[in-house]
């Protein structure tokens, strides 16, 4: 039986350097849940410390209502994928998959018949009597998840699963773990530092720095509203401009380093007030305008130093009058790409953009959905 | 926010098992051995000592046993390194046959190598009759040469074995730096190769050393006149006017506080070389030129075969007629009659007793020991692997001193049993069993362990089905080189036996002093055989030459 997963305030040292200071999480039911972040941000050392392989120094961890602190990794009925996929050489990937079942007091049918329903669900039915020396590290990592699945766990947690496999297996494999975790319906934790990954399997996201979570949301909310600086960057690629903001009658504008201003109808009531601000915009935010014509009054300029050709996509290196430097993407067009050395004139989508007190860090709009709440992203913007 | 307290597990009680082992058959022995090397009659003195250097006699047993160890080790350099490089560098004839012949060398027992050679060139030896037909005389094996030569044939192997390991890891791009920046040939092998391989040479330098220095079965049958200090403390223990336990235990601190010195030394040189390599591309093996390529199959088979051919011919004596110590014409099966009489039977028995209880002991230690230190990293657990390194620097003889001592009254009444043969031994061999098992241990993902215990295994059973079945090539090529070196060690076995409990090796030993020189050859052609069985058993285990640890 899947459970949802509650952290509250725990609490993680190696002597005297706390990895964890104070991290409070909810995972639901049944969900994918995707912890991310830089290496060294603590993600592994919290996914073990869910599945006991780790002390804990404070705080509580529960499984529904049941605290799990000093209950031994064995007896939290969980499910491990690890980053080297630890299939045990010496046994056959029918024994592997048998491991757990062993350990339950099931009927050898029993114990043959599950075995055989979930090498069949992760397709290395074929391959059951080899020796795992003998199988590619795709094949591996599915035996690892039929192995974590097959003792119907109440979690499933998967250390970077992917990271040691290519990258078009990747990309396969991270659906087959997506179809199979809905499928199963069993609530997972699941550690990447690979933002592609994460934002292509999760339900939810943990984004993570040096053990505080920044951001806890669903994907389109953390990219499209970051709750602060660090996420924006961290998430997807995101250009920084400084600026001013000031209200003048209720509404917010925003006045960029050359005095380009631009208005932004959607940042919170509570944050109006003038000061010092940092824009941040997708590479596709930035309207890119070229030639005299179509020019709008107003807008920042700049000089196009670098491109590249991407298909779909071309992407152009500008650096603006401001001094700063900017990545835009644009759809390729049939005609030329814009030479090194071309004038363009940029604007900003204002629907999209994201505004952030340059002191806090942290964002000012409407619309930022995060679980972990302003009370860690605030510690974290002092940090 | 406490729950700081680590949870006491069943790992926890086996650290305090393993605690009290030692304590008791370890650091028991060694503080009685302290203790009867400055009390007499019951009050402190330092007279051993004194007598100890102020007679030419005993304290030149130290400065011979110091001097051939160092000759040895520097002649096992010189011949192994090159012989190493050789190997490693270049195609030569039959590399497998030139590995394996290798290992032979180093698992047959170092006296029998010396009583092959008595048979050849001693008074009446072979070699020596011959070259007296045609007039030279004065060649003999006896003496401090003599010693010199036969442990450096017996123990050259070892550091082949040592160097092409660490030939191993370097990288073929270092070498064609090198060459990029014009230094190759001679300035390269000595300014590159040497330097990369120096925490190696340093390391079977040490090997060497330590098993010359110990090594009684070869000064005590060819020494003659020039005494070395595990044949002084044997003496001492047989003395005239019983034994003199008291001068043993200070001869014994004094060789262990030389041992210690000289393993302090290799340390601190091997911290100046801190650095680890790996090879992404081993070197590929050059053809050599013609002459050379002669000439380097030359330098590697002449060594191997002057070591080997003369324990073949033992094997040939064992057949033939002998009375006594004299040589009659024909061969015939009477010296296996004899020694059958001779407790043969008895002597091979026990050998194995012996072997297989000591391997099963220090294999479980070895393995939990490893355990502890890679998984269980805490300070008591880094005692116990100290503690378990010590007799690493403790000579045979002194060991078996210090059981003795210690075991030769109440509450260990062990003298003249099976047992203290096994602990003396399971001591001896601690230190290499648990290095190699260490060694596997650390190739071990933790994660592995892990999945097993997330999967509902005990932290034992986890252990028991995943951890060491992962470690068993290591340790099973480990334990077979422990079994041949423990069926063919003689230096503490000889002051601990007793007519019940001859072994193998003292059979030998027993049969040469008493000049039966047939019987002697059929005990240690019996001896040899066991040792060729390891080696195919070591060779079906050893995933590849690297996996050696002696």
């Amino acid at each position: 039986m899947s459970v949802g997963i509650s952290i509250k305030h725990a609490v993680k040292r190696y002597g005297q350097n706390t990895v964890i200071p104070d991290l409070s999480l909810e995972i639901q039911n049944g969900k994918l849940f995707t912890l991310l972040g830089p290496s060294g941000c603590g993600k592994t050392t919290l996914l073990r410390m869910i599945a006991g392989f780790n002390s804990i120094e404070g705080g509580t961890f529960s499984f529904n209502d049941r605290i799990i602190n000093d209950m031994d990794p064995g007896k939290r009925n969980i499910g491990m994928v690890f980053q080297n996929y630890a299939i045990f050489p010496n046994m056959s990937v029918r024994k592997n998959v048998e491991f757990g079942l062993k350990h339950r007091s099931l009927s050898k049918e029993e114990i043959k018949q599950e075995t055989d329903r979930f090498l069949n669900l992760v397709h290395v039915d074929q391959y059951a009597d080899r020796m795992p020396d003998r199988l590619s590290g795709g094949q591996q990592q599915r035996v690892a998840l039929a192995r974590a699945l097959v003792i119907k766990p109440d979690v499933l947690l998967m250390d970077e699963p992917l990271s040691n496999l290519d990258a078009k297996l990747r990309v396969e494999m991270r659906t087959v773990i997506k179809n199979i975790q809905r499928d199963v319906g069993i609530t997972t934790v699941y550690v990447t530092h690979d933002q592609e990954e994460a934002m292509a399997i999760s339900d939810e996201i943990a984004i993570m720095k040096a053990g505080v979570i920044h951001h806890c949301g669903k994907p389109k909310d953390i990219y499209q509203r970051p709750a602060d600086l660090f996420v924006a960057t961290f998430i997807g690629k995101s250009n920084l401009l400084k600026a001013k903001l000031f209200v003048t009658n209720g509404r917010c504008r925003v006045e960029f380093l050359n005095g380009y201003e631009a208005e932004f109808s959607n940042i919170r009531k509570e944050e109006h007030r003038e000061r010092e601000a940092t824009v941040s915009a997708r590479p596709e935010e930035l309207l890119v305008h070229f030639g005299e014509s179509a020019q709008p009054k107003d807008g920042i300029r700049g000089i196009v130093s670098d491109s590249m050709f991407l298909g779909l996509n071309t992407h152009y290196f500008v650096d603006l009058e401001t001094g700063e430097k900017v990545e835009i993407i644009q759809e390729s067009r049939i005609d030329s790409i814009l030479p090194p050395g071309s004038p363009v004139l940029l604007t900003l989508n204002t629907m999209k953009a994201n505004v952030f007190d340059a002191d806090s860090t942290l964002s000012l709009m409407d619309g930022v959905e995060n679980v972990a709440g302003p009370a860690a992203s605030d510690q974290a913007g002092r940090n | 926010m406490g729950n700081l307290k680590k949870k006491a597990d069943v790992w926890t009680a086996i650290s305090f098992l393993l605690l009290a082992l030692f304590l008791i058959f370890l650091l028991f022995p060694i503080t009685q051995l302290l203790k009867e090397s400055v009390y007499t009659n019951g009050a402190f003195s330092m007279d051993a000592f004194q007598k100890f250097f102020h007679q030419r006699y005993y304290y030149e047993t130290i400065g011979h046993s110091t001097k051939i160890a160092l000759s040895v080790t520097v002649v096992t350099l010189l011949l192994g390194i090159p012989f190493s490089y050789f190997y490693s560098f270049y195609q030569l004839r039959g590399k497998k046959i030139i590995f394996v012949l290798c290992l032979l060398c180093t698992m047959s027992a170092p006296f029998i190598g010396a009583y092959a050679w008595i048979l050849l060139l001693g008074n009446s030896g072979l070699i020596t009759q011959m070259l007296r037909s045609i007039g030279i005389t004065g060649i003999t094996i006896y003496g401090e040469k003599g010693i010199v030569f036969v442990q450096s044939l017996n123990l050259f192997p070892l550091v082949v074995i040592y160097m092409n390991g660490a030939f191993k890891d370097i990288d073929n791009s270092l070498m064609e730096a090198a060459e990029s920046m014009n230094c190759k040939g001679v300035e390269r092998f000595f300014r590159v190769v040497m330097t990369l391989t120096m925490p190696t040479i340093l390391a079977a330098a040490m090997l060497v050393f330590m098993r010359s220095f110990a090594d009684f079965g070869t000064p005590i049958l060819i020494g003659r006149g020039y005494v070395t200090f595990p044949v002084l403390i044997y003496n001492q223990y047989l003395g005239e006017n019983g034994a003199d336990y008291h001068f043993a235990a200070a001869i014994s601190v004094i060789a262990v506080l030389i041992t210690a010195l000289i393993f302090l030394l290799q340390k601190y040189a091997t911290s100046r070389f801190k650095f680890t390599i790996n090879a992404l591309h081993p070197m590929e093996p050059q053809k050599p030129k013609r002459i050379s390529g002669i000439l380097m199959n030359l330098f590697c088979y002449l060594p191997i075969a002057v070591a080997l051919l003369p324990q073949l011919y033992i094997i040939n004596m064992s057949f033939r007629n002998y009375n006594n110590s004299v040589l009659r014409p024909g061969y015939s099966l009477v010296n296996y009659q004899k020694a059958l009489d001779k407790s043969l039977v008895l002597s091979i028995c026990n050998s194995l007793i012996i072997s297989f209880a000591t391997l099963a002991v220090i294999v479980l230690i070895a393995v939990l020991i490893a355990y502890l230190v890679v998984r269980r990293s805490n300070v008591l657990n880094h005692a116990i692997d100290t503690v378990s390194m010590l007799p690493y620097i403790m000579p045979g003889a002194v060991i078996g001193i210090a059981m003795i001592i210690a075991f030769s009254k109440k509450p260990f009444p062990l003298t003249g049993t099976l047992v203290i043969m096994v602990i003396a031994l399971a001591i001896r061999r601690m230190p290499f069993t648990s290095r190699s098992a260490t060694a596997a241990m650390m190739k071990v993902p933790i994660s592995t362990e892990e999945a097993a215990i997330s999967l509902g295994a005990s932290k034992l059973s986890a252990f028991a089905h995943v951890t060491v079945p992962m470690m068993s090539n290591g340790i099973i090529a480990g334990a077979v080189l422990s079994w041949v070196s423990i069926i063919t060690e003689m230096s503490s076995g000889i002051i601990l036996y007793n007519n019940n409990t001859i072994t193998l090796t003292i059979g030998t030993y027993e049969s040469i002093t008493a000049g039966i020189f047939g019987v002697a050859a059929v005990f240690a052609t019996i001896t040899t055989v066991f040792t060729i069985i390891c080696l195919f058993i070591y060779l079906r285990f050893a995933k590849s030459d690297d996996d050696v640890k002696l």
